[in-house]
């Protein structure tokens, strides 16, 4: 009984950390280019509702999860516009894609499948249960190999934390944060995808519950770096994992139940005393939120 | 200049808006029409409008006040949940206190809890130099959590199936407006709060411009080293500002509870402090525009439930795509001020 609890909590953490590596890996690319991204949120349900309803619509969840990235790459495009081209605030823009995503697959869904705010049912075969999980930790040392041993890594690090000496040096700032947001609406929406076609079979209203919040916290308590990331990811997923399975199985010495509400505090506490710095230091890169303009 | 860009903005979103609403087969005149004129009715449609304004008021001022003092405050959703709470929990406990008594009481309870669940993020960063918005977002799922396992776990009445609180005491109950005018139906549930938040309003602007404090902070927001430079303690100012920032998100408790439910009902926030954000960018952090930019958000809440109702296929959806157009708009102005700065200089000296 006890290893059947073990099996089951270890698969269920690898399936809940998924959606989280692939947001939280796609908030990297865009941070580490000096772009905040708190709409992650909003691009991976953008990512879930294309891949469910694009799916539906084709009986090809390929053709869900590509066109999920699409979207989530347009909806990374409006942020990117704003905040690179029109240096309008990053965080107020990123809070306007969230209720923009919100709004809109309700919308959408209200006038093509005449629900409120979900899409139909998906039948079984046309889940993709396993290859996101694939595709999400083997973008880890993708992504490392990516920030650290290419030069679009290097250039995408110089421009978060230095824009001006990467500007005297010839990079094109503008350009390379563009290819950081847009990189980071795709791997967000296909974190999204997986949880509506692959997690389970179709999109509900706001069915991300504020896990791109939690990745963004990953990407914090990771110090925005791959390897830690993928850690805080896991144990973030755990945490999600224990709440499922622990309901009335987890008791305290004095035979209470551990409320939820409790374990569901921990990645939100955690995130808040690393930013603080109490266990080893979070830095952000030196540039993050600071729109550049080029000097004539 | 100042009030140009606010109201294209919200132009260019309607425009937007219409586009989608073609897209889905429906007509974007027939739409707008149904949303506003139904929120403008008399007495319902004011009387609810006004009553959805009020939460937003106190959020918009929220997210204002701290934005003058260069802070970001995305945590209003996160300071009126636990604000909520504690006067709901006041009302509950001292159940026998006179209404004099227990009525400032409660009020103190909601101010007092927004201003410590705003001063946290704001002493962090204070202290440790760590991000505002990253903290406020963290402490807004926090508070979320906490309140609905103490409702869940300690207030509910037992067999409740509704995540709620036991009801306050009628001794804290404030007035519904059908209740001081004559006429004005009392089934509306605008109250006092409204009141109070106009007189926040008003506060506010006395406090941010009027007073030395004010002045501070404003420097402090403007530019913090030379704040520092000219004797103003930038730390002091963050942790106050954060405070006011707060405790104004929590004076929503005191419309959610004492106004109009009267007892905590979990989740019930509808995203009332993200849309504090878009008010205050809107009313460009000035008391008269929160009110204005409220006011606006408002009759889009309020019209979007006939445009659910009677539209072909438009959903209460657009609301949000509305809201979320305007900041956009708010936020990316350049995109306006470049067009129409290049228009000035060239069309008159030609």
């Amino acid at each position: 009984m006890a290893d059947l609890f073990t099996v089951s909590l270890i698969w269920s953490t690898i399936r809940l950390s998924t959606p989280l590596i692939l947001a939280a890996l796609g908030g990297l690319f865009s941070e580490r280019s000096g772009v905040i991204n708190i709409a992650l949120e909003g691009m991976m349900l953008a990512g879930a509702f294309t891949a469910a309803a694009m799916t539906y619509a084709t009986g090809n969840p390929w053709v869900g999860l590509l066109t999920a990235i699409g979207a989530g790459a347009g909806v990374a495009a409006i942020h990117a516009v704003a905040c690179i081209r029109y240096r309008a605030d990053q965080v107020v823009v990123g809070t306007a894609i969230n209720i923009l995503m919100i709004g809109l697959p309700g919308f959408l869904s209200g006038a093509f499948f005449l629900s409120s705010g979900s899409t139909p049912q998906l039948p079984i075969e046309q889940l993709i249960p396993l290859a996101p999980i694939v595709m999400a930790f083997a973008f880890v040392p993708l992504t490392w190999y990516a920030l650290y041993r290419t030069p679009f890594g290097l250039r995408l690090r110089a421009v978060g934390d230095n824009p001006e000496a990467a500007d005297a040096a010839g990079i094109d700032v503008a350009k390379i944060r563009y290819t950081g947001v847009l990189l980071s609406g795709a791997l967000a929406a296909m974190g999204g995808a997986y949880l509506s076609t692959g997690q389970s079979s179709l999109f509900t209203r706001n069915m991300t519950s504020g896990r791109g919040f939690i990745a963004l916290a990953a990407l914090i308590f990771g110090k925005w770096k791959p390897t830690q990331t993928l850690l805080a990811c896991l144990f973030f997923g755990f945490t999600e994992a224990l709440t499922i399975q622990m309901q009335g199985v987890v008791k305290l010495p004095s035979g209470e139940d551990i409320p939820v509400q409790f374990i569901q505090m921990v990645p939100y506490v955690l995130t808040i005393i690393v930013l603080a710095g109490f266990i080893g230091h979070s830095r952000a890169p030196a540039a993050l939120g600071v729109p550049y303009a080029k000097e004539r | 200049m100042n009030l140009l860009f606010p109201v294209i903005a919200v132009a260019a979103a309607f425009l937007v808006g219409s586009v989608f609403v073609l897209l889905i087969g429906d007509n974007p005149i027939e739409t707008y029409w149904l949303l506003i004129g139904s929120a403008l009715w008399w007495p319902d449609g004011i009387g609810y409008t006004l009553f959805l304004a009020t939460p937003l008021i106190f959020t918009g001022l929220a997210v204002a006040v701290a934005f003058r003092a260069g802070l970001l405050n995305i945590g209003a959703e996160g300071q009126l949940y636990v604000a909520a709470f504690a006067t709901a929990w006041v009302g509950i406990v001292l159940a026998n206190v006179p209404a004099t008594v227990l009525v400032p009481l409660c009020f103190a309870a909601a101010i007092a809890a927004g201003a410590t669940w705003g001063a946290i993020p704001g002493l962090l960063k204070a202290r440790f130099g760590s991000h505002e918005v990253i903290n406020t977002i963290m402490m807004n799922f926090i508070a979320v959590a906490l309140v609905s396992y103490f409702t869940q776990y300690h207030y509910r009445t037992p067999g409740d199936p509704i995540l709620q609180s036991a009801p306050i005491s009628a001794n804290a109950y404030i007035p519904r407006v059908g209740e001081l005018i004559p006429g004005f139906p009392e089934r509306i549930p605008l109250n006092l709060a409204f009141i109070l938040a106009l007189v926040a309003c008003v506060l506010v602007y006395v406090l941010l411009w009027k007073t030395k404090w004010g002045y501070e902070l404003r420097a402090t927001g403007s530019n913090p080293s030379a704040a520092e430079y000219g004797g103003i303690s930038v730390r002091r100012q963050i942790v106050l500002a954060m405070a006011i920032s707060g405790g104004l998100a929590g004076m929503v408790g005191i419309n959610e509870v004492l106004g109009y439910r009267h007892r905590y009902y979990d989740g019930f926030s509808d995203n009332y402090g993200f849309t504090g954000i878009a008010v205050a960018l809107l009313g460009r952090n000035h008391p008269v525009g929160v009110i204005l930019a409220a006011l606006l958000f408002a009759i889009l809440t309020r019209g979007g439930i006939p445009v659910d109702a009677f539209t072909q296929n438009v959903t209460k959806d657009i609301v949000q795509i509305l809201q979320a157009t305007i900041i956009l708009f708010v936020a990316a102005e350049a995109l306006f001020r470049k067009p129409f700065q290049r228009w000035l200089t060239s069309s008159p000296s030609r």
